[in-house]
C-alpha cells in the first residue's frame, strides 16, 4: 500500500501530544529526520518532533519557511479550518470534546433523547415485523 | 520547545591588578555550561591553559548569557571539537541541523556520548559556526537541503495524549500504519 500522506512543506498536521495538543499546525520546514519546524496562526514558530504530529490530508501551498503573514494567507486560501471541520476526523474530534465537556444535566438530557430515539426505532421495527408476518 | 540543558555564556575576566601589572589584559571567552557557576569554573580551566592565572589571583569581570538571535530559523551548525578518548586526544568536526546553537551543542554532546562514549568533561569546543548550505560537508545534513523535501512518515507510534491516560492494557490492537 503506497503512502498517501507525506511529510512535506505545507502539510497540515494535528498535534497529538504535549502542550499544544489538539492544535492544527502547518509543517513549514524540516529540521532533520525527527523534527520539523512547525507554525500556526496562534503560536510562535517552533520545532516539534514528528512523533508529536499526526499528518492530515490537508495541504497548503507554501514555499520553504514563509513569513507569518504569507502563511496565514495560504492557510486561508487552502481553507484549512473549514476542510478540517467538515472532515470526518475533525468532526469526530469535535464530538469527543463535546462529550467530555458535558455536565450532569446534559447527560440527563442525552439519556432522555436516547430513550426516545430507541423507542421510535422499536416502533418502526414492530411495524415492519407486522407487515412481514402478515 | 524542550528546555535545553546547555546555555552559552560569555565570561570576561582578568588577573588581579598588582604592582607588576597595573592593568592586566582582559580575556573574554564564550563557552557552554549548564549554569553560570559552572561557566565560571570552565572559564578558569581554559584560562589557566592560556595564561599564568588562576581563580585565586584573578577576577571575573562579567558573565552574560548569550541567547539565540533567530530561534525560528533552521541553520546548519558546524562544531569543531577536541576530545579525549581512552587512547589520546583527537580533533573532530561535526555538523548539525538545528534552530539554535544551544540545541546543536546539546545534540553534539549527546552524539559524542553515544557514538564515542565521551562525556562532557572530556570535550572541548574549539569553534562553532553557522555554515551556509553550500559548504556543508556531511551527507546527513546535506540530505535535508531540499526545498521540496518530501518523505512519508512510516511508523506511527500510538501514544495517549497525556501520561495520565496511559493504561497497561488496551481493548484493541493499535493501527501502526500512518
Amino acid at each position: 500500500m503506497p503512502f498517501k500522506r507525506y511529510v512535506e512543506i505545507g502539510r497540515v498536521a494535528l498535534v497529538n501530544y504535549g502542550k499544544d495538543h489538539g492544535k492544527l499546525v502547518v509543517i513549514v520546514d524540516v529540521v532533520d529526520q525527527n523534527r520539523a519546524l512547525v507554525d500556526a496562526r496562534a503560536m510562535v514558530r517552533s520545532q516539534m518532533n514528528f512523533k508529536r504530529l499526526s499528518l492530515t490530508d490537508i495541504k497548503t501551498d507554501i514555499k520553504r519557511v514563509p513569513k507569518k503573514r504569507t502563511l496565514i494567507e495560504a492557510m486561508e486560501k487552502a481553507d484549512v479550518k473549514n476542510k478540517w471541520e467538515n472532515s470526518s476526523w475533525g468532526r469526530k474530534l469535535f464530538v469527543q470534546k463535546r462529550r467530555a465537556s458535558l455536565n450532569d444535566f446534559d447527560r440527563f438530557k442525552i439519556m432522555l433523547a436516547k430513550i426516545k430515539r430507541a423507542g421510535l426505532v422499536r416502533q418502526e421495527l414492530a411495524k415492519l415485523k407486522k407487515e412481514n408476518a402478515a | 520547545m524542550v528546555t535545553l540543558r546547555f546555555h552559552q555564556y560569555q565570561v570576561v575576566g582578568r588577573a588581579l591588578p598588582s604592582e607588576a601589572e597595573e592593568h592586566p589584559k582582559i580575556c573574554r571567552m564564550k563557552l557552554w555550561a549548564t549554569n553560570e557557576v559552572r561557566a565560571k569554573s570552565k572559564f578558569w580551566y581554559f584560562l589557566r591553559k592560556l595564561k599564568k592565572v588562576k581563580k585565586s589571583n584573578g577576577q571575573v569581570l562579567a558573565i552574560n548569557e548569550i541567547f539565540e538571535k533567530n530561534p525560528t530559523k533552521i541553520k546548519n551548525y558546524g562544531i569543531w571539537l577536541r576530545y579525549q578518548s581512552r587512547t589520546g586526544y583527537h580533533n573532530m568536526y561535526k555538523e548539525y541541523r538545528d534552530t539554535t546553537l544551544n540545541g546543536a551543542v546539546e545534540q553534539m554532546y549527546n552524539e559524542m556520548a553515544s557514538r564515542h562514549r565521551v562525556r562532557f568533561p572530556c570535550i572541548q569546543i574549539i569553534k562553532t559556526a553557522t555554515i551556509p548550505a553550500k559548504l556543508c560537508k556531511r551527507e546527513s545534513t546535506k540530505q535535508f537541503h531540499d526545498s521540496k523535501i518530501k518523505f512519508p512518515s512510516v511508523f506511527k507510534k500510538v501514544r495517549p495524549p497525556t501520561r495520565k491516560l496511559k493504561t497497561t492494557y488496551k481493548a484493541s490492537r493499535p493501527n501502526l500504519f500512518m
